[in-house]
């Protein structure tokens, strides 16, 4: 006899469970999607270390270096790397912001907590907004 | 005990205050830079220079630095345990992230050493 995942025999369970496989129509609580977007940003700022770190290292080395990075700034895949390091950074950041905020015992609700995730999203989404006009 | 010692790997709660601290140092560091962008008309080779060029602007490049380092170890970490289920696999990716982040660190302690 099969076991189900929570310990009751398979028998005892009824049969006919609603089955959604209907991708369009489930959907991830705010608080989820923070978590992986949190995720995400996380592992991509990390990689985005390399353009940053190489792009501040040859700037400050000579003039000539300073003026390569302000050229590459200027090109579009700069200026993509750029405002996709930024948008990944104000996202982290803003995680972050909500995680400590979360430690002092706040938004730690069902509603309060889906309502700050929420928060925080359209921030991202405005402050990237901001960014990508102002840089591009 | 000794494995505990052994294995860098500290407990929980160090985890906890060492991704919170860095993350501070971090996010101090972004919103100075920010602050310097916003304030400063036109960047030029000379006042960017400068800046770097400051005793206190390196201490604190180079806090950011080893901040980014111990916070990528802890959420790396995270991340990898989750998604990567094989030991092997995640000790050698682990490996190598580590090593990028102490590349980094090691990166930017000489360009400073340099300014």
């Amino acid at each position: 006899m099969t076991k189900h995942p929570t310990g009751i025999r398979a028998k005892n369970v009824k049969k006919q469970r609603p089955v959604n496989l209907q991708l369009n129509t489930i959907s991830f609580p705010p608080a989820a999607i923070t978590s992986i977007l949190h995720r995400i940003t996380g592992v991509a700022l990390f990689f985005a270390l390399l353009f940053v770190i190489g792009a501040w290292a040859c700037s400050v080395s000579s003039p000539e270096g300073f003026e390569a990075v302000q050229q590459q700034m200027n090109g579009w895949l700069g200026k993509v790397i750029a405002i996709g390091t930024i948008s990944a950074l104000s996202y982290h950041i803003l995680g972050g912001v909500r995680h400590l905020i979360m430690d002092m015992g706040v938004w730690e609700e069902l509603e309060s907590g889906n309502n700050s995730a929420k928060a925080i999203i359209g921030i991202w989404i405005v402050l990237t907004v901001v960014v990508g006009v102002l840089l591009w | 005990m000794v494995t505990s010692q052994a294995s860098l790997k500290r407990d929980g709660v160090q985890d906890f205050v060492t991704i919170r601290a860095t993350a501070i140092i971090m996010t101090a560091f972004s919103l100075f830079m920010l602050w310097y962008f916003i304030s400063t008309p036109t960047v030029t080779y000379e006042g960017w220079h400068a800046l770097f060029s400051h005793l206190g602007m390196k201490v604190f490049t180079f806090a950011t630095l080893l901040s980014i380092m111990l916070h990528v170890r802890i959420g790396l970490w995270q991340v990898l345990t989750d998604y990567v289920k094989a030991a092997g696999l995640r000790a050698a990716v682990q490996f190598v992230l580590n090593l990028i982040a102490f590349v980094y660190v090691a990166v930017g302690l000489f360009v400073l050493w340099g300014i």
